[in-house]
């Protein structure tokens, strides 16, 4: 198999905090890797260390098969990165900041205002474009921000949560913008802390915390590693609430989550839900809802780390925007 | 997983090693462009850069003047050069908070990411900051001019000044590169600058003669610099002692290179 992105022992230290603590890593040309962790568990330090902005104190790592120390410019001329903070700079307009970088990538001026056009196209930035980026709003800067990194047609692109602090519309925006990329073959790795977005973009998701990957495997994989399933069950009547969660508790042997009107319980012998089925039946109890579903990312998570991946400060924003 | 050998062997077609001269000679003009272009959209950087000597040269001219020099005239013709060394030596700075800007943003990350030569950052940056000198060093003297500033040696002793100023501004950038690269945010540079800028040149010769200090203060505006490089400017511009002010200034540039030029070398391989 080829391997845009590998990784062997990543380790960093910054004093007594290890930021990365042995990290193996093989992202293959095309697939889309998804880094999830909280906040301080080592994602950005891991993206910065291949995108060439800081020296690993152990390990090695290459892209594209170049190593990233040794043959930083080479590995520089295959990637793209989108960091955390949209790093346009405000002074210029959308224009002059993506002419900037096609410059610097060695295009001809024209060639490099057609694609800053192009980019802004694309992006929904065209009528922004002659305009200083101080002027533009959060989502646009970090369109724009986007557009800088594809400016040289990366290989291999590196999304730092690109969605942070992001309102849902403009977060669902960029999600089919990074299809468009896996469509059109780059390979990406995309650290978030949302396990939604890891579950809708990511082929492969690995889970870091305390500067260790703590799991990996595809979405599903993932899902069933905590060895459970989820029972949620919805009874017709509101009153048959706690009918149904003695019912669970009964046959399941577990105390169910009550939570908008549903029974929510993890199960691990699928043969309990004929029995919960039966004896519903027999005390005249109608569901409307009965499912058997994987558990969530969110679940996964909490069952590996022992704590929940943490809220993100953006969720906040959202709430206002 | 497969071993690294392997993946080398499917490695993807990309530029060369290194970036060639000709190429970092582009990619620099491409960043002080970009640091340039910025002045069309925020016309008022132009106008920080101008605004405060242009006031500066306003307040000292007509409300000191007369009484440190006895009259308005003799007192501009006293004060410019100064005032334009102590104008070169705060803008110096500038080169700072641009460059601790582009860090706090992640312009600077981004810039680090692309395959361009390592050092055209801050080389496009500092010419761009030059230009800018040069731009102020002019409008002051333009300025100076309709006020009733008269250059009593010669064009060329003018444009000596000028170079002289671009030198030590030059040999000042290491430093400002470092307090860039260190400080935690622009507001911390400017605090920076103005704490360390405002007392230099106050108890320099730029803007007062310095006989009038008490014996301590005369004895280190003696040793100042800043005073060495006035009176060098001073000579350059309306005559008097040049050579031997011009040689002190040179070395003081020339130390403050050596000094800062390693440190900031080291902060920025650090970071790279």
């Amino acid at each position: 198999m080829r391997y845009a992105i590998q990784a062997e022992g990543l380790a960093k230290r910054y004093g007594e905090t290890r930021a990365l603590d042995g990290v193996d890593l093989a992202v293959p040309q095309g697939r889309l890797l998804g880094v999830l962790g909280p906040n301080g568990a080592g994602k950005t330090t891991a993206v910065r260390i291949l995108a060439t902005l800081l020296r690993p104190d152990e390990g090695r790592a290459a892209v594209g098969g170049f190593d990233v120390t040794k043959d930083a410019h080479r590995v520089r001329s295959l990637i793209g990165l989108t960091g955390q903070y949209a790093a346009v700079d405000e002074m210029l307009t959308g224009v002059e900041n993506l002419m900037m970088i096609g410059r610097l990538l060695g295009m001809s001026r024209a060639d490099s205002r057609r694609r800053a056009e192009e980019l802004l196209a694309r992006f929904d930035l065209s009528e922004a474009g002659g305009r200083a980026t101080k002027t533009y709003s959060g989502g646009m800067r970090r369109r724009l921000d986007l557009a800088a990194s594809l400016v040289g047609r990366p290989q291999v692109l590196f999304l730092d949560e690109p969605t942070t602090g992001l309102d849902p519309r403009s977060r669902t925006e960029l999600w089919s913008v990074v299809r468009g990329l896996m469509a059109d073959g780059v390979t990406v790795l995309l650290t978030t802390q949302y396990l939604e977005e890891a579950d809708q973009l990511a082929d492969d998701i690995v889970v870091f915390d305390h500067g260790k990957v703590i799991a990996s495997g595809t979405s599903d994989e993932l899902k069933a590693t905590t060895g459970a399933q989820i029972l949620e069950v919805r009874p017709l009547e509101a009153a048959h609430l706690d009918l149904v969660a003695q019912v669970v508790t009964d046959v399941i042997g577990e105390t169910p989550d009550l939570d908008g009107g549903r029974v929510t319980v993890s199960v691990h012998d699928p043969a309990a839900v004929p029995a919960v089925v039966r004896r519903l039946d027999d005390l005249g109890v109608v569901a409307t809802e009965l499912a058997l579903r994987k558990s969530s990312l969110d679940e996964v998570f909490l069952a590996l780390t022992g704590h929940r991946a943490e809220e993100p400060a953006g969720e906040k924003e959202e709430v206002f925007a | 997983m497969t071993t690294m050998t392997t993946a080398a062997t499917t490695a993807m077609p990309a530029a060369g090693r290194h970036v060639t001269p000709l190429a970092t000679l582009r990619q620099t003009m491409t960043l002080s462009w970009r640091s340039l272009v910025q002045v069309k959209h925020n016309p008022w950087e132009l106008l920080d850069l101008s605004i405060q000597p242009i006031m500066f040269l306003l307040l000292f001219t007509y409300v000191f003047g007369g009484a440190i020099s006895g009259s308005t005239g003799d007192y501009l013709q006293f004060a410019l050069p100064g005032l334009l060394v102590q104008n070169a030596l705060f803008y110096t700075l500038s080169t700072a908070i641009g460059l601790n800007t582009d860090i706090t943003k992640g312009v600077f990350d981004r810039l680090r990411s692309l395959p361009i030569a390592r050092t055209a950052p801050l080389s496009g940056r500092i010419i761009a900051d030059t230009v800018k000198q040069v731009w102020a060093f002019a409008l002051l003297v333009g300025f100076g001019m309709i006020l009733g500033f008269r250059v009593e040696t010669s064009v060329a002793g003018l444009l000596g000044a000028l170079a002289l100023l671009v030198v030590v501004a030059l040999a000042m950038s290491w430093m400002s590169v470092l307090i860039g690269l260190k400080a935690s945010s622009p507001e911390k540079v400017q605090m920076i600058a103005f704490s360390t800028m405002m007392p230099l040149t106050f108890t320099s010769s730029a803007l007062v003669p310095s006989q009038t200090f008490p014996g301590w203060l005369e004895a280190w505006s003696d040793i100042n610099p800043v005073t060495h490089l006035a009176d060098a400017i001073r000579g350059l511009m309306i005559g008097g002692e040049v050579a031997t002010p011009t040689m002190v200034s040179l070395l003081w540039a020339a130390g403050f290179a050596v000094v800062f030029a390693p440190l900031a070398i080291r902060a920025f391989r650090n970071r790279v």
